[in-house]
């Protein structure tokens, strides 16, 4: 059976969903081989191997976190050209979208990014003009390198022993050109991480100021939901751009977006579009975003809101 | 300082778009063409900078004919010159190909910086930027709120999903710039009467010593199989509050067990 290869996302130890899910869709295609770059491999190792990695191949150093990059994907080319793998798999995030690029021009092998499904013949499913069209495509030159969308595909355990093997690999100069002079860690708290979430709840311009955004954390940790915000509560200053949603935000996927405050523009769209059920809290009943709710609510966010973080809360605990 | 800033055209976000029956490629003819608006931000950082340090901004794009309509854009609002990649064996070039076709022009006309917008609204792969850096071998300074020149050394905040970080390397180096980093600016009357006076080179393919079976559909490490647009949402249910709305939606969010 062919060798899969995945580059794990992490946050220097704590393995991210995504890989998970990675792991779910390369079980289907060989033998899934994870690459951890960074520290906290063998610590990893274990939740790796519940998601079926046969393989762990750690190369730690700190120049994976000191440059932009180019040093990852050093790493993963030279993998794949050692280990001739059927395919090469990444999350579809900002950076595995980067690496990906970087190793299909070092390899000349197709990269497909954004893929929300992936068949056993490795036929993918991309969701394209904010969702609207839906095209199967392949990577038909060398191994195929897929970025995964995350959330996508709801991750499966599958356990059993991940053996690690360590890697030794010393980045080239030539990746060193982009050095990291300081790292900003934003913290987001307890709540998920916006692009795992299984809920989001998102506040635009209607929530009207930056502390007006308890109403939305508040429905947010009632339901155990990540928090977003449209691009004009951003540029307010009301929330910080990583929770941004949409064209030049995240793309999210959950089973369920909930729109409170926000018209629906075609930006916004692009980035929650796909969601499985959108409920929508907005006092203007022409607002384009109702033309995707599930359920609609025509109202004022600070008369609904408030009750419906009330409800949940009771309903919960009543269990 | 010679900045390079590329462009491209895409179709309208704000229309339908579609996807052309026959080889599953944009239809770039049924929709109005505009610049993406996303490379806007790459232009008016591109004329900022080159404001401040002196130099030169050239605007750099490839696409079929009516692609020359947007570099004319982008010297209206101040650009110097354009350079104007334009084959018609081009037609249908992935990522990998588009990349390789963008650093032959760059390699062709040298730069010190390159600035790219974020990604581009009809492929989104965001992707560009990084594969130019690496086929130019020059540092990437991707998803920048924000770039500073300094002598030969070029500084950003790089936004990240945690947070951001600093980033620096020395000139040349490619840019990817968010847009949070600056207002583009409208073209003025003047601007747009002295771009018809601004020079656009156009290029071929045999220009950048590259072949035909180099590029285009066949070319491509990636083809589109099939296509299908996603079904109409179903109509959903909207009600309006009279006092017990949010009660009403807990009731919705029971019965499809989020609660
Ligand atoms: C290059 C570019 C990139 C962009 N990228 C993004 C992106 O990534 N993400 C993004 O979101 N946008 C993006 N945009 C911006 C996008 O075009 C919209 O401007 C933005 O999404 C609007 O945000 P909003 O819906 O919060 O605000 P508005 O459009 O102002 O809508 C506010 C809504 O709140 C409702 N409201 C007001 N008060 C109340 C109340 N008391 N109760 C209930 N409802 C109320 C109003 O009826 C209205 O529908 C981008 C734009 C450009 C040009
Ligand atoms: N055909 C093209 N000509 C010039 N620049 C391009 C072209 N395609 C993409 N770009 C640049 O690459 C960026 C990212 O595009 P993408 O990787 O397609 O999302 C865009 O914002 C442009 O700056």
């Amino acid at each position: 059976m062919a060798e899969i290869l995945i580059l794990a996302e992490h946050d220097g130890g704590a393995v991210k969903k995504v890989t998970t899910e990675l792991l779910t869709v390369a079980r289907e295609l060989g033998e899934p081989s994870v690459v951890w770059a960074g520290p906290g491999g063998e610590e990893a190792a274990g939740r790796l191997g519940e998601f079926g990695a046969a393989k762990v191949y750690i190369a730690d150093s700190p120049d994976f976190a000191d440059y932009v990059v180019a040093p990852k994907a050093e790493l993963l080319a030279a993998l794949a050209r050692e280990k001739a793998p059927g395919a090469v798999l990444v999350a579809a995030s900002q950076e595995g979208r980067e690496v990906a690029g970087r190793l299909a021009v070092k390899t000349g092998w197709g990269v497909l990014t954004d893929v929300t499904g992936l068949s056993a013949d490795l036929i993918a499913e991309q969701p394209i003009f904010g969702g609207a069209i839906t095209v199967s495509s392949r990577a038909c030159s060398g191994v195929p390198i897929i970025a995964i969308r995350p959330n996508a595909i709801a991750a499966e355990p599958a356990p059993g022993p991940a053996v690690l093997e360590k890697v030794e690999f010393a980045v080239p100069d030539a990746a060193k050109g982009a050095r990291v002079t300081e790292r900003v860690r934003k913290e987001r708290g307890s709540r998920p991480e916006l692009t795992e979430a299984a809920i989001v709840v998102s506040g635009g311009r209607g929530v009207g100021s930056g502390e007006n955004f308890n109403l939305i954390e508040g429905l947010a940790d009632a339901l155990h939901a990540a928090v977003g915000a449209s691009r004009a509560a951003v540029d307010a200053g009301w929330y910080p751009h990583q929770f941004q949603v949409g064209q030049t935000g995240k793309t999210v996927s959950p089973q369920l977006y909930i729109a409170v405050g926000i018209s629906g523009a075609i930006q916004h769209r692009a980035g929650m579009q796909t969601s499985k059920a959108i409920m929508v809290i907005n006092n203007d009943p022409e607002a384009p975003i109702f033309e995707l709710a599930d359920y609609g609510v025509v109202g004022d966010l600070f008369n609904v809101v408030p009750q419906l973080t009330t409800e949940i809360n009771k309903r919960a605990q009543e269990g | 300082m010679n900045i390079t800033v590329c462009v491209k055209q895409v179709p309208d976000t704000g229309l339908d778009r579609e996807l052309r029956a026959g080889d599953s490629t944009v239809d770039r003819e049924a929709v109005e063409a505009v610049i993406n608006e996303l490379d806007e931000f790459a232009i008016e950082e591109g004329l900022q900078l080159a404001q401040k340090h002196g130099g030169e901004v050239t605007i750099l794009s490839m696409g079929p004919d009516q692609a020359a309509e947007s570099i004319r854009k982008a010297l209206a609002m101040g650009g110097d010159k354009g350079v104007h990649v334009s084959d018609p064996a081009l037609h249908g070039s992935d990522a990998l190909v588009t990349s390789a076709v963008l650093a032959a022009a760059l390699a062709r006309t040298g730069f010190d910086l390159v600035i790219l917008g974020s990604e581009s609204t009809d492929a989104r792969t965001g992707i560009l930027a990084a594969m130019l850096a690496e086929r130019l071998g020059v540092p990437q300074l991707t998803f920048a709120d924000g770039v500073e020149i300094d002598g030969q050394s070029v500084r950003v905040r790089r936004l990240a999903d945690y947070g951001y970080d600093m980033v620096e390397a020395d000139l040349p180096a490619v840019v990817s710039v968010v847009e949070k980093t600056n207002e583009p600016r409208y073209p003025s009357f003047k601007g747009i009467m002295a771009a018809k006076k601004k020079p656009i080179e156009v290029l071929t393919l045999a220009d950048l010593e590259l072949t035909a079976d180099q590029a285009g559909l066949g070319a491509s490490a990636t083809e589109v199989t099939e296509f299908r647009k996603r079904p109409p949402r179903q109509v959903g249910t909207i009600v309006e509050d009279e006092g017990k709305g949010g009660i009403e939606a807990a009731g919705f969010l029971t019965t499809q067990k989020f609660i």
